[in-house]
């Protein structure tokens, strides 16, 4: 089926596109792209209020699918994805199993071909199981369709070891993800430390324990002249660090997530354990520092780093809650709000840090950008429509969100995948 | 009355005045106590709950006498923390006392936030006993009664609290409620337990003993635990006593009528030497005798009469 999408302000930021324009979808991609196309037999879209941008990709979600089924599926977080704007998601490894092999990754994809109504793509584990011991197959995986590799949720903690996926991951065009945490310095801790830490008596998370792994990686992979990419980057001094590795023109590429950008560790007053997530919630400085390195361009990315969990696992004391916020559909309504509605940043980097430059870095070839040939996942916004959050409506399995109730302006209104509306859900 | 709470869940959410109307209720069941029938009506009909996770026997026996010396029935609850082996959370172990309808339920877990947590989903009266290293408002409450009790007031004061403030919420509670009322404090202890952002509270710190006690009116020692010197928050109980251990010689640095406070229970030997502890100048056990009355004046405040129902 022929799709039409008429009037919309198409923006593309990979080609510098900022215009009205129309645009044909056959067969799955992008056929034509024109002031005025005129054509039979295709279902018509008036876009002529809202932003037409290349899919949005979200390279940092957890769908805990295989073995934590009771939290998330593929088939709901591809609907929460796609509720929330996404096209694409890649999924970090810390399933149960662990995604360390051939055989899972391709049943993560198969699943997905079954059952997602969005791009799923899987990253797999750097060290089998996780355990930080011996490298996985990385060509292997490669080859099985894994994008990136990450540790995700601790550090390579050794720093050899590190050094050796580095190198070796090399000649992949593969990318390499650090979740960046001293497990020695954050210990016990639950909560940024800090004044807030002390004053709720929580046990604290010193910045050190992440800006020490930031460190460390940028200087390997100034060693291995290699690539690496920071996930949920949260101090102000990593932003230092990665500010000065770049100014050496080191390969480090960072990611943010939105939570990082609005909420303090001062939220934390009533212990709300929707608010517990690892990195922690940092301090005022933090995001302050945060912000000028998204608008300075050291960070590159916008990941959601979705993390559910059920409600009972959340319905407990603080200091024994899991990590994690549940953002897919979230996050492009936070990000619109807070950052370009209060023109913090412009729409053309909003969109390329969720769209283009994910797609560069998950080298995604034919995603992230609007030109004709390219895939036909694109993410349409309504720029003036106001929402109100409401777990509730969550097509995610768990609920375990923070912005409850919050009104946020701007939301995503057609989410197409591949020439198909996979948002608004058809009944 | 200037009490408009229906929880007690810490001292930072209480204005000065609030303070000092607990002490002058407290003030006023002090005297019971003392009387041949230790018992008035006050609270009869009302049913409280002791919710203990963490072992205690001051505290819990303390609010335990409280509640029975104003009428009130109570009941304990001990379970250790780890007693989720069974697999109940900690919601439905409250929610289960919650339907037998307890008037309040008085809490204390190794977690902190856990009153709060359960004001969420309670209509009892919270009272807060002791939550992780958050707040022990009650003590801190009973500690200025005390103060109070051999001082006459807080002007001018200046007390030196001694020991793990990092992990302490017998400190914490204490540094809120002096600094609402003014009281200069000064915090000394092994520099990775006292952290110096902790000067945001209003506090001096100083890492040397004999200066933080130079003119103290009040001398607050904390329980030292073991546990921390595994983890490194200093080397040997051995060294923490040559640093920090409260002996004659220092409390000469103190004012001559300085007293000596410590929430228990007491390592003898190790924060405090034996004959501190017991010396004339140890205010210790008074300090549990006053627990009864503050506690009695936090529930007569929290639950008692009808004037109080306009606030649930």
């Amino acid at each position: 089926m022929k799709l039409l999408i008429k009037n919309g302000r198409v923006i593309d930021p990979s080609s510098g596109k900022d215009a009205k324009l129309d645009l044909l979808i056959e067969k799955g991609k992008i056929a034509e792209i024109k002031a005025k196309i005129a054509t039979k037999g295709a279902k018509i879209i008036d876009a002529s209020r809202l932003v037409v941008a290349p899919g949005f990709i979200d390279m940092h979600a957890h769908l805990r699918e295989p073995g934590q089924e009771d939290k998330e599926t593929i088939e709901t977080g591809a609907l929460a994805a796609a509720k929330g704007g996404f096209t694409s998601v890649a999924c970090m490894p810390n399933t149960d199993p662990i995604n360390d092999n051939r055989g899972l990754t391709e049943y993560i994809l198969s699943e997905a071909k079954k059952r997602a109504v969005v791009n799923i793509f899987p990253i797999a584990s750097i060290t089998k199981g996780q355990r930080g011991e011996e490298l996985t197959d990385m060509a292997d995986l490669v080859d099985a369709g894994a994008v990136a590799f990450s540790d995700d949720g601790q550090s390579v903690k050794d720093s050899q070891l590190m050094r050796r996926a580095l190198e070796y991951s090399k000649p992949l065009n593969t990318l390499i993800i650090e979740h960046c945490e001293d497990k020695n310095l954050s210990s016990e801790g639950v909560m940024h430390e800090g004044y807030y830490s002390y004053l709720f008596g929580l046990e604290g998370i010193p910045a050190s324990s992440e800006e020490i792994i930031v460190a460390r990686d940028t200087i390997l992979a100034q060693e291995a002249e290699a690539n690496i990419h920071i996930a949920h980057l949260s101090t102000k001094g990593a932003v230092d660090i990665v500010r000065n590795a770049k100014k050496k023109k080191i390969k480090v590429t960072t990611e943010v997530a939105p939570h990082h950008l609005i909420l303090t560790d001062s939220y934390l007053e009533g212990y709300d354990t929707s608010l517990k997530v690892n990195p922690p919630l940092r301090s005022k400085e933090d995001i302050q520092a945060l912000i000028q390195a998204v608008k300075e361009g050291i960070v590159d990315v916008f990941a959601t780093d979705h993390a559910p969990h059920t409600p009972d696992e959340k319905d407990v004391e603080f200091d024994k809650a899991p990590c994690g916020i549940n953002g897919l559909e979230t996050a492009v309504s936070l990000l619109l709000d807070r950052l370009v509605s209060k023109n913090i940043i412009s729409l053309n980097k909003f969109i390329k840090m969720i769209s283009t430059t994910p797609s560069l870095f998950l080298g995604l070839e034919n995603k992230g950008k609007i030109c004709v040939g390219a895939d036909a996942d694109l993410t349409i916004l309504d720029l003036h429509k106001e929402i109100v959050v409401d777990v509730n409506t969550f097509k995610s399995k768990s609920r375990n969100n923070p912005f409850q109730g919050w009104k946020l302006k701007g939301t995503p209104a057609m989410t197409i995948v591949g020439g198909k509306i996979v948002y608004p859900f058809s009944s | 009355m200037d009490f408009k709470h229906k929880h007690l869940l810490g001292i930072q959410g209480l204005t000065p005045s609030e303070i000092i109307t607990v002490l002058d209720t407290a003030e006023s069941f002090y005297e019971i106590s003392t009387r041949e029938v230790k018992k008035v009506p006050t609270l009869r009909g009302k049913t409280i709950i002791n919710l203990f996770f963490e072992p205690s026997t001051r505290t819990r026996s303390s609010f335990e006498l409280a509640a029975k010396r104003l009428s009130a029935d109570i009941v304990n609850f001990n379970q250790d923390a780890s007693s989720t082996v069974k697999g109940e959370s900690l919601k439905d172990t409250i929610l289960n006392l919650e339907a037998m309808n307890p008037d309040a339920i008085i809490i204390r877990h190794s977690c902190s936030g856990v009153p709060h947590f359960a004001t969420t989903f309670c209509q009892s009266h919270i009272i807060n006993a002791g939550d992780g290293s958050h707040e022990h408002p009650t003590q801190a409450l009973l500690d200025a009664f005390t103060i109070r009790q051999e001082k006459k007031n807080f002007k001018d004061l200046k007390v030196t609290i001694v020991g793990d403030i990092l992990h302490s919420r017998v400190a914490r509670s204490n540094i809120f409620l002096l600094r609402k009322l003014g009281v200069r404090v000064v915090l000394i202890g092994p520099p990775p337990l006292v952290p110096l952002e902790l000067k945001k509270f209003g506090v001096d710190i100083d890492f040397n003993i004999d200066r933080a006690l130079e003119g103290a009116d009040v001398i607050m020692m904390l329980r030292i635990q073991l546990e921390r010197q595994q983890k490194n928050y200093f080397p040997s109980i051995r060294e923490y006593r040559n640093l920090y251990s409260l002996t004659e010689k220092r409390f000469r640095r103190a004012k001559k009528s300085a007293i000596i406070m410590h929430p228990g229970p007491i390592n003898r030997g190790v924060e405090i030497s034996a004959d501190m502890a017991d010396s004339a100048k140890s205010v210790i056990l008074k300090q549990v005798e006053n627990g009864i009355a503050v506690r009695m004046a936090v529930l007569y405040l929290l639950l008692g009469g009808k004037d109080r129902e306009a606030f649930d």
